[in-house]
């Protein structure tokens, strides 16, 4: 393998293992950014809630849960594969990190896609809100209908930035397998990978917060 | 020597010589601070000045007695203005029980105003002097302010919402009113004036001018004209919960939970039914957003006020006294 | 005296180093391409400076506007539209990023011995953010301009103004990810780049005043991206997050909006904090008095002004006991200021006191900033703030902390450092005569808007009452002479960058590792990796020497 130092060391850090450092502790400090951005939208949301709880529950109660459910199992396994990815990079396993990169890929389109789904059902029965909205598909008038917008607005609002979230973490896994495949990553340097991974997990937990809040409501 | 030259508005309410009592004790605490700091500064740079190029002065770290002296003196003094101030404003807070009722609507860009006596003013209120008055304050559109700094007081008009303020006038004369929240093109035109008037002029004022329409008159026309009455029987027969003796009492809801049934909840109960449903009944009210406007709701809020419970009394028309 | 004179003295005339980073490499691609977190920072220097005159500009209207009562320059739509877009270009696109990108990112990795910051690519893509942002505003700017006010206040800004909210909207978005990414950098780079032996407790100030900074950036940033994210939501599709009509909660977006708002003003204070820090201990020959209660100020500061946001909304309608909760707070988070004054005024007790520009600058600091800081008080008192909020009296308050305070550090900072930076000696006569205009003119414009505010002038007016008048002429006669006094620097600064003397590696001397290495730096700051072994601002030896190629 060449020299994988001269390349991978960036000029400057004065060691690996403070590149590595620095590139963990910045992923944290980002994530720890993400937590701020999604939470102003669960704070919105959580007031909502708390205003308007029988429309919230009519149209969380409108949700598909198995889907949601099955989503959410669907992420968690990709949390699953991209774990074991990392843990390939770790050991310089070639074909297994490319292996699990790209279950991770698919579990994640899987997931996009049941989003799709989902939001063409929206569509279909005018729940999108907007100037075409209508909460006749709930059976709720008037104030009611407008306190369902809003929960449709927050709905779209949270699971559109989770799901753009992943449409920026996949190319990015995609990368990675390119670059695993071309021998890039062993027990010198995984640290792409490493990061990449507590992304992902951090895409997947938003989620879990997001199922029970949106599709679970007493 | 400051006739030409005023640092201060009238004080022409109760609350105006509190607040302008504080405002000076924090202006000699900024001027002996911020002389202190100064002058300090200014004597240590001169009597520390540098006298040769290569003198170097003794290291000094710091010390823990000088830090708590400047940690804890501060502290005690905000405490100080903390209490003085949170007092003040609680007493802001409180209107009251013998206040004179107005009901202000925030427009783009002017003040409507209503007295329950049935006077109506744009830009203008007139009041009697010595009498605690009551501004109940909302906004058609977006949010604006009522500022008074005779008065000393101000309060946003939100949409959507009731806020409340109130004064009480100590000396007749003309003032200012401001919007202090920005609103808009003309958000520097939406001022006007507050009236303050002996007692006696004020009841000339009263007598003059149209006669005036009672805001609870008007409530109860509103009440038919809408159909209110459809669902809101005085007997349990109706859709709608009984409203005799509603206002200022609690209310328990489906949920479980208890509020209080004042202004901001009548008027919520209005436009936006289905967010509080009154235990046992089903939510079934249409909403009348859009179709009654602000002041329309502080009739009907004021007509609602005036029925009794179990046994309704049929509304007085004129009005009560002033 | 017309230059400053180097007290140390190097055998023969000063020289610029062979090879430094601004001639390391030519081209406007080594410019906008670098990877140089010293190019980067004068990359920043151009783009602040220009919006700095933006909105400089917006001020003087207005303050031309306001020499008479009524509204006789402009129209009232222009008028709404010269204030908002003053806020907003000055707040987003100049106090926020000013020191930070451009003094942090030039001295932090040189002062903790480090090569470059973290992620220098991530640096590169934080200016172009800045610039896209800044791209959007000129968009809005050209379309027509926003009349919201830069508190975009709902449901104004949502649904009733005919202006262009959106553009505004997205360019405030992006450029808020720039601060963020900053923030991220710094945070990174001070907890891992520091050289052998720089321990915590050894850093400069500056270093932590930064670190401080950075927090705020990275957790309160967010919240108000997603905020403005939701205002245009609401424009776009009618939404009704923020409209009572749609069920929606007005008040709901100020809570919001100041949660990162009110942050933000320490984001603006807390560098600027941190290089009065490094002036007054250079100035006076001598170790800041109370280092670790400085530096834990600013930490302090950081986390405590996070809880006092409700303080813009006293008059909103929000609970009294959420009012009496942060009006407790909002006095507790002035503490800590008060406590750098205290430090920074002991430091002078039988320091060696000279009176270099930047220090003429940091002294006027701390003049501005205890009378800023006294008058939050006012604010924070429910029953004073009442009466003087949303009058001139907040605007006062704030000019005197954002201008009198901010600016000053910034101006101060940029001339201490500006040997370094440029290897040229700015020339001392003009850059204090400057200073002294900036002082006085300062004063002239933003003292009598206290009064004004007390007498009830609220603020956004474009016109108003007689009696305002005397006060509202002052404080123009006094922009125009605080707007002299801005351009003057502009000219010579500019001059020394061609014609001013050669300056030594350590011209004043002080203290620091920034100072042991050439004016302007090499590319990759030091020789080799500084080791440390010595305490922070020990000013009882002669200065170190450089280590020089």
């Amino acid at each position: 393998m060449p020299d994988a130092h001269a390349s991978v060391l960036q000029h400057h850090f004065e060691t690996l293992q403070q590149q590595k450092e620095s590139s963990s502790l910045g992923m944290w400090v980002f994530i720890a950014q993400e937590v701020l951005f999604f939470g102003g939208l669960f704070a919105t949301y959580t007031v909502y809630r708390a205003m308007y709880h029988d429309a919230f529950a009519a149209a969380s109660h409108h949700l598909n849960v198995t889907l949601g459910a099955a989503n959410t199992a669907v992420l968690i396994c990709s949390s699953l594969t991209m774990a074991m990815a990392v843990h390939a990079a770790a050991l310089g396993r070639r074909k297994q990190i490319v292996a699990w990169l790209l279950s991770t890929v698919l579990l994640g389109a899987i997931f996009l896609g049941v989003k799709v789904v989902e939001y063409r059902e929206k569509w279909e029965l005018h729940l999108i809100p907007g100037p075409s909205f209508s909460a006749h598909a709930l059976h709720l008038e008037g104030d009611a209908a407008s306190h369902a917008q809003i929960y449709y607005s927050l709905y779209f609002a949270m699971t559109g930035l989770h799901a753009l979230h992943m449409i920026i973490g996949i190319p990015i896994i995609l990368g990675l397998a390119v670059f695993a495949w071309k021998g890039r990553y062993g027990p010198e340097w995984s640290t792409p990978v490493e990061m990449t991974g507590l992304y992902w997990h951090f895409v997947d937990i938003v989620w879990i917060f997001l199922f029970p809040f949106l599709y679970l409501i007493h | 020597m400051w006739s030409g030259f005023p640092l201060f508005p009238e004080q022409a309410s109760s609350l105006a010589s509190s607040v302008d009592g504080l405002y000076l004790f924090l202006v000699g605490v900024t001027a002996v601070f911020s002389l202190g700091i100064a002058g300090t500064i200014l004597y240590f740079a001169v009597r520390y000045r540098r006298r040769h190029p290569d003198e170097r002065p003794g290291e000094i770290h710091g010390s823990l007695l000088l830090e708590l002296i400047w940690s804890i003196i501060p502290l005690c003094i905000v405490a100080v203005v903390f209490v003085w101030g949170a007092t003040l404003f609680f007493s802001m807070n409180r209107a009251p029980d013998d206040a004179i009722e107005v009901h202000v609507v925030g427009k783009q860009w002017m003040w409507k105003l209503q007295h329950t006596t049935g006077q109506r003013e744009i830009n203008q209120l007139h009041v009697p002097v010595g009498r605690p008055v009551r501004l109940t304050l909302t906004s058609e559109d977006v949010i604006h302010s009522f500022f008074v700094p005779a008065f000393r007081i101000k309060k946003d008009a939100v949409p959507g919402r009731y806020n409340m303020t109130w004064f009480r006038a100590t000396k007749t004369g003309t003032y200012h009113l401001f919007c202090a929240e920005y609103c808009g093109t003309e958000h520097s035109r939406m001022i006007g004036q507050i009236v303050v008037m002996e007692p006696d002029d004020y009841q000339t004022w009263l007598q003059g001018g149209p006669a005036p329409v009672s805001p609870v008159a008007a409530g109860q026309k509103l009440f038919t004209e809408l159909n209110c009455v459809t669902c809101h029987r005085s007997d349990s027969q109706g859709r709608g919960p009984v409203l005799d003796g509603v206002a200022g009492s609690s209310v328990r809801l489906q949920s479980g939970d208890v509020v209080a049934a004042d202004d901001a909840y009548l008027r919520e109960s209005i436009v936006s039914p289905s967010a509080k449903i009154v235990e046992g009944y089903q939510p079934i009210m249409p909403t009348y957003q859009g179709q009654v406007s602000e002041e329309a709701l502080f009739q009907l809020i004021a007509y609602i006020q005036t029925l009794k419970g179990p046994q309704a009394t049929p509304a007085q028309p004129g009005g009560g006294q002033p | 005296m017309t230059t400053a004179t180097p007290a140390t003295v190097l055998p023969g005339e000063p020289q610029l180093p062979k090879k430094h980073f601004l001639n390391a490499d030519y081209g406007v691609w080594s410019w906008l391409l670098t990877r140089d977190h010293k190019r980067i920072a004068l990359l920043y220097l151009a783009s602040v400076t220009l919006m700095f005159f933006l909105g400089g500009a917006y001020a003087v209207l207005i303050r031309l506007e306001l020499i008479t009562p009524p509204g006789d320059l402009v129209s009232s739509e222009t008028y709404n539209k010269l204030f908002t877009l003053h806020g907003v270009v000055m707040v987003f696109f100049f106090l926020i990023p000013a020191i930070p990108a451009v003094l942090g990112n030039f001295l932090i990795p040189l002062m903790i011995g480090a090569r470059d910051l973290a992620f220098p690519r991530i640096n590169l893509l934080s200016w172009y953010l800045y610039v896209i942002g800044a791209a959007f505003t000129f968009w809005t700017i050209v379309r027509g301009g926003l009349d919201t006010g830069w508190t975009f206040y709902t449901p104004y800004s949502t649904v009733f103004s005919n202006t262009n909210v959106i553009s505004a909207a997205l360019g405030i978005f992006i450029a808020g990810f720039s601060s963020i990414l900053t923030g991220l950098n710094f945070i990174v780079t001070i907890h891992k780049m520091r050289a052998p032996g720089l321990t915590w407790f050894r850093l400069p100030l500056f270093v932590w005043a930064h670190y401080a900074t950075s927090l705020i950036q990275i957790l309160g940033t967010p919240v108000v991206a997603v905020t403005i994210l939701l205002v245009a939501l609401e424009r776009v599709f009618h939404f009704g997050f923020f409209d009572p009509n749609r069920g929606g909660d007005p008040i709901l977006f100020q809570h919001l909006f100041w949660f990162y708002s009110h942050p933000a003003v320490y984001i603006m204070i807390l560098p600027a904090m941190g290089v009065i820090s490094e002036l007054v201990t250079c100035f006076s020959r001598k170790r800041i008095f109370g280092y670790s209660f400085i530096a834990m100020s600013s930490l302090a500061i950081a986390v405590l002004g996070f809880l006092v946001w409700g303080h813009h909304m006293f008059v909103s309608g929000q609970s009294v006991y959420a009012g009496m909760v942060f009006s407790a707070l909002s006095f507790l988070v002035a503490i800590p200021s008060a406590i750098k004054v205290f430090n920074w005024t002991a430091t002078l007790f039988r320091g060696s006191v000279s009176y270099e520009t930047p220090m003429l600058y940091a002294l006027g600091f701390i003049g501005l900033f205890t009378i800023g800081g006294l008058t939050g008080l006012f604010l924070a008192a429910l029953g004073l703030d009442i009466h003087v909020t949303d009058t001139y009296f907040v605007v006062a308050h704030f000019h005197y902390i954002m201008v009198g305070s901010t600016v000053m550090a910034y101006l101060g900072g940029l001339h201490f450092w500006w040997p370094k930076i440029t290897g040229r000696l700015y020339p001392e006569w003009w850059a204090r005569v400057s200073a002294v205009v900036i002082f006085v003119g300062f004063n002239l414009t933003f003292f009598p808007q206290f009064v004004l505010g007390y007498l009830g002038m609220p603020r956004r007016y474009h016109f108003y009452p007689e009696e305002f008048q005397v006060l509202n002429v002052m404080s123009s006669a006094g922009a125009s002479i605080l707007g002299v006094g801005y351009l003057i620097p502009m000219v010579y600064l500019a001059w020394s960058m061609r014609y001013g003397k050669i300056a030594t590696p350590n011209p004043w001397p002080a203290t620091g590792l920034e100072w042991r290495t050439s004016s302007p730096p090499p590319t990759e700051n030091f020789r080799e990796t500084p080791e440390i072994d010595v305490e922070v601002y020990d000013y009882t030896v002669p200065p170190k020497e450089p280590f020089l190629a």
